[in-house]
């Protein structure tokens, strides 16, 4: 079975959602009008599937320790095939729909998962692929290794986001140091199975498709034979 | 070429909502697992203080698709699956080919 995956309603008071509610509608309007420097005839149809794979691949949870489990976050991975500001809006896509069809993720509770995976998990990503952008140009190994890292930082940056919003208005229930470290351990195990998932699929699409990865974009010569006609 | 490419990558997406599904862990997430601790549960109840004690009912629990199932029938896990990804297929795929750069932005 699938289980609920993101911040339920009630986890934060109101006005804690409320910021980040804001904080997430900023952010997502901001990425929105970026993304169409992004988006053509060739990289709409892209980042559409790369947003359906990430909604197939978030029902697989994986266990990490007995009686616990992790799933995908994707922020590494969307940064890294179709950009930080397309990506964001694929995870905002993805926790939307998961919200309204799936009651999976409270309806109050979406800004704080927008701004902890579509805001914080593709932003952080993506810095951590540019920081290495060096290692990922350099051939299919580097760009592997390079995914696998983005997406083990990004899902426990991602983590930190929660542990915020707890410390800011969180329900009570237990201390702020037993949640950060429970977040940050669990999310250092489930990020070893973002970084496997990421480089794998990101070392799929390069394979066959090196053109479609924004992270190459550019001159990459060993990988990208097709070059852009200026 | 390249819509084979496109078609290989949507036959991912699908077998993964709707086979691989039937293979994930039901355990709690990272998330949930910090927000049960110091709670055990007890058939529906919750006892003890923790995090998860604060957690209100879902808006959309009544959603045909609510926890990813199909009206809540045992073993639709799959089928809701491959729905999700074709109805997240439908809103992004049409959100950024309406987005792209070449086109009189005719939104509304």
């Amino acid at each position: 079975m699938v289980t609920a995956m993101h911040m339920s309603d009630g986890l934060v008071n109101a006005p804690t959602s409320l910021l980040f509610g804001a904080l997430a509608i900023v952010g997502l309007a901001f990425c929105l009008f970026r993304a169409r420097a992004d988006l053509d005839d060739r990289t709409a149809p892209m980042a559409g599937l790369v947003t359906a794979f990430v909604f197939a691949v978030q029902m697989i949870n994986f266990p990490i320790l007995p009686g616990a489990s992790g799933h995908l976050l994707g922020g590494a991975l969307v940064a890294i095939l179709v950009g930080p500001y397309v990506g964001a809006v694929c995870i905002a896509i993805v926790l939307l729909v998961q919200a309204l069809l799936f009651a999976d993720g409270g309806l109050t509770a979406l800004g704080t998962n927008v701004t902890n995976m579509a805001l914080i998990g593709v932003f952080t990503g993506y810095g951590i692929a540019l920081l290495l952008r060096g290692l990922a140009r350099r051939g299919r190994g580097g760009l592997v290794a390079t995914a696998f890292v983005a997406a083990f930082v990004n899902t426990v940056v991602a983590s930190l986001g929660f542990v915020l919003e707890y410390a800011i208005g969180g329900s009570g229930g237990a201390s702020l140091g037993a949640v950060f470290g429970l977040m940050v351990g669990l999310h250092a195990l489930i990020g070893i199975g973002e970084g496997v998932i990421t480089a794998a699929t990101v070392g799929a699409v390069a394979a066959v498709r090196p053109d479609l990865v924004y992270l190459l974009r550019g001159n990459a010569p060993a990988l990208v034979r097709k070059e852009v006609q200026r | 070429m390249r819509k084979g490419f496109l078609l290989g990558f949507l036959a991912v997406a699908l077998l993964v909502a709707g086979g691989l599904s039937y293979f994930a862990s039901s355990s709690p997430d990272g998330l949930d697992t910090v927000a049960l601790h110091g709670c055990t549960e007890n058939g529906e109840q919750l006892t003890g203080t923790c995090i998860a004690q604060h957690a209100g009912e879902h808006h959309t629990a009544g959603s045909p698709l609510a926890d990813y199932s199909l009206f809540g029938g045992d073993g639709t896990v799959g089928l809701a699956g491959i729905l999700g990804v074709l109805v997240t297929l439908v809103v992004a795929g049409g959100l950024f080919w309406l987005l792209r750069k070449r086109t009189p932005a005719r939104e509304e």
